[in-house]
This record gives structure tokens, C-alpha cells and sequence, in this order.
């Protein structure tokens, strides 16, 4: 599953990084052709670790928009360093990339 | 009924274990928001959200910037990004007032990470988004209203 895709830059001692999640976001509310609700299905939680030391938490609700897109600038960096990007779902479903 | 039971169980299963992954690393005030916060997601307008925040008097703020589209052409697709000059940033989050559920997001930003999100969210309609950052204990708010025109009309 790669549902991650990541792209950092350090630059003058800062490193951003982007990245883009493949995933449907669904909120709940809409409703499929037959009327009947589609269940939501969101990522509620992503974490960024850089070379194991987490730089961001984030927790979203379904107000994320479809395949969410999310950076982020932290100090220090070097080309050649780790990152880790892991999201988990309100499904239990969960990935993560490097 | 039941299916819906056991999402939440799940979901209370994979906070805790991220509380656990968070809790590892990080000091101790940050463990406050540690746990993914239900009550302020799940909630229905503006300031149950903000309360569940902890946001319910916070201080408006000129040195937090949220960069927005003033017109929208798809609410569904509304990039923001927020960014503040305040000192000992703990944690920002993006509140867009008119949606089913207003709470889009909270980052936990540690020491050593800036105080810079961007992201994209959904609005459901011409509203204001509300950044909320928590630095050194305050509590500080800035909003820009964003024009939804879905349809593409301009209206």
C-alpha cells in the first residue's frame, strides 16, 4: 500500500516537507444514489517522525479535504535523513512510508 | 447500531495507542491533547468546537497569518495554511465555522518544528476559518473569510 507519497527539502537549516495521502475522506453525510448514508471514513490521525524523533501529531476530523495534502517546515534536517509519515483511520486501517 | 459501536471502539483503540506513541517523546503538556479529541470533533457549531479546544476565550491575535483563497471555487478543496510569530507554539488548529463538523484539524507542533501547517480543507459554505494556536499556555484565534462559490458562478 502506497498510500503516502513525501517530499522534504532542507534548505538553509530547515527542512519542509509535503505530503500527500491517498484516501477518501468520506464524512458520513453524503448520501449514495439509493439514499442510503455512506459510512464515514476518515484518517483522524497522521505522525511525523524525523530519524525517530516525532516533529508533528496531527489530528483530523472529516473536514479534510479528499487525498489530504499537508506540509510542514522543522528545524535542522540533512539530505539522507529519515522521514516517517504514518496515518491511522477511524477504521483501524493504517500506513506509513519513509 | 452495533457497526457503529464497534468504529468507535476502534477508533478509541487507535488513539490510545497513538497517545502512547506521542506520550514517548514528548513533555508533559502536550499529553493533554494527546488523545484524539472526540468531544470537539464530533461537535456541531462553532463554539462547542472552540470549547473543545479550550478555545472558548481566546485571545484575537495579528501575528497569526492564514493564507486562504478569498474566493473558493470548490469547497471542497480549500488549501490553507497557517503561520504565527508566536513564541513556544504548541499547537494549531483549523476551524472553518459553517461546516456539519467545524473542527477540520489540530497539529501538535514540538520544540523544534515551526509554527507553519498547510493543508486542504472542505467548507460547506461561505464561512469564516478560525486558526486557533495554543502557545505557552494562551490560548490566541485569527479568522479570514473564505467565498465558497460551488457551482463556479460566482455567486
Amino acid at each position: 500500500m502506497a498510500s503516502i507519497k513525501i517530499r522534504a527539502r532542507s534548505k538553509g537549516g530547515e527542512t519542509t516537507v509535503k505530503t500527500l495521502i491517498s484516501h477518501p475522506m468520506e464524512t458520513g453525510l453524503r448520501k449514495d444514489n439509493a439514499g442510503k448514508a455512506i459510512p464515514a471514513h476518515f484518517i483522524s490521525e497522521v505522525t511525523a517522525e524525523h530519524n525517530g524523533k516525532p516533529v508533528m501529531t496531527a489530528h483530523w476530523g472529516t473536514g479534510i479535504s479528499k487525498n489530504p495534502y499537508l506540509s510542514f517546515v522543522f528545524d535542522g534536517g540533512n539530505s539522507g535523513d529519515t522521514i516517517k509519515i504514518s496515518w491511522t483511520d477511524n477504521t483501524g486501517a493504517s500506513d506509513s512510508a519513509e | 447500531m452495533t457497526t457503529k459501536r464497534r468504529t468507535l471502539l476502534k477508533g478509541a483503540l487507535a488513539s490510545s495507542a497513538a497517545a502512547v506513541a506521542a506520550g514517548a517523546g514528548i513533555l508533559t503538556p502536550r499529553a493533554l491533547f494527546a488523545a484524539w479529541p472526540q468531544a470537539a470533533f464530533e461537535a456541531r457549531n462553532v463554539d462547542d468546537a472552540l470549547n473543545g479546544l479550550g478555545g472558548a476565550n481566546a485571545t484575537p491575535s495579528d501575528e497569526i497569518n492564514i493564507k486562504a483563497p478569498d474566493i473558493a471555487e470548490n469547497g471542497a478543496v480549500v488549501p490553507v495554511t497557517v503561520s504565527t510569530t508566536l513564541a513556544n507554539v504548541e499547537s494549531i488548529s483549523i476551524v472553518a465555522s459553517k461546516n456539519n463538523q467545524p473542527l477540520t484539524s489540530t497539529y501538535m507542533l514540538p520544540a523544534g518544528t515551526q509554527a507553519f501547517v498547510s493543508t486542504r480543507i472542505k467548507m460547506a459554505s461561505t464561512s469564516d476559518v478560525i486558526a486557533l494556536v495554543t502557545a505557552g499556555g494562551n490560548v490566541y484565534s485569527a479568522s479570514k473569510e473564505v467565498k465558497v462559490t460551488i457551482g463556479g458562478c460566482g455567486g
